[in-house]
């Protein structure tokens, strides 16, 4: 699945960086029916989790009420050039990956 | 004993209207204040709820629930001894009282998060704080939904 993301490609050591993350998923809330009465059945991305050199930095659980194509925007501290990875669980064994390299000088 | 015609006739009817009382159990479609309040009971436990340090950026007026913006910070240092370790985000109308948990350390440098969420109705949001020290932190904001989240038909 496409997924956005936004890390700086060069900070200073010790600076905060802002990390913004947008993938496509449709957040399917498990309360909709459709137009005949049947109930549409639930399928959302339930965890995110972002890792910095291996080492988890931010990580979220994710509810219906989060709207579909799910963004989110936190922080980091630059500590050292390297990779920041990112991972979206789901439900129905949805899973999906994306990565972004930082140069910190 | 032969039973009699009234006998039969009041054992009848007895059976049609306990046959004919609806045994409905629905959930409620929206999440009542209560269901709320335990949701947050949940998490901070018997600890005591503070307002303040927390704050709660999101639009008092939107057209559309299904995508609202939000972005909810905290005004703490992010040191090793002293950092937020959780940020929390509840409602208190939607089929399901919860939005989202965000957790953090020392290493975010500051505690601030953003997403986009749905509101089914004009309600409140409730945004909590849970600092290294365990202590809870909350604050909350009333929004006026003019256009449903959650629940509409499917076209």
């Amino acid at each position: 699945m496409a997924a956005l993301i936004n890390v700086p490609s060069k900070a200073k050591r010790g600076e905060i960086i802002e990390i913004r993350t947008l993938t496509s998923h449709i957040m399917e809330t498990g309360f909709r029916h459709t137009a005949d009465g049947k109930l549409v059945p639930r399928d959302i991305i339930t965890s995110f989790i972002c890792r910095y050199n291996g080492a988890e930095v931010f990580r979220a659980d994710l509810f219906p009420a989060i709207a579909a194509n799910p963004y989110l925007s936190f922080f980091t501290v630059a500590k050292e050039s390297g990779k920041f990875e990112f991972e979206w669980i789901g439900d129905n064994g949805y899973s999906s990956t994306a990565s972004a390299s930082i140069t910190v000088e | 004993m032969p039973t009699t015609r009234r006998q039969f006739l009041n054992l009848a009817g007895g059976v049609t209207v306990a046959g004919t009382v609806p045994i409905v159990t629905l959930r409620p479609l929206q999440a009542t204040p209560a269901m709320l309040n335990a949701a947050i009971r949940n998490l901070v436990g018997e600890a005591q709820l503070r307002n303040g340090r927390i704050r709660l950026d999101i639009p008092p007026l939107v057209e559309n629930g299904n995508t609202v913006p939000m972005t909810v910070s905290v005004a703490n240092p992010m040191t090793a001894d002293d950092y937020v370790k959780s940020i929390h985000v509840f409602n208190e109308k939607n089929p399901q009282p919860n939005i989202g948990n965000f957790y953090l350390g020392p290493s975010s440098g500051r505690a601030q998060v953003s997403t986009r969420i749905r509101l089914a109705d004009t309600q409140k949001v409730v945004a909590i704080a849970r600092l290294s020290d365990d202590t809870f932190w909350q604050v909350a904001a009333d929004v006026v939904v003019t256009l449903a989240a959650c629940t509409e038909e499917m076209n």
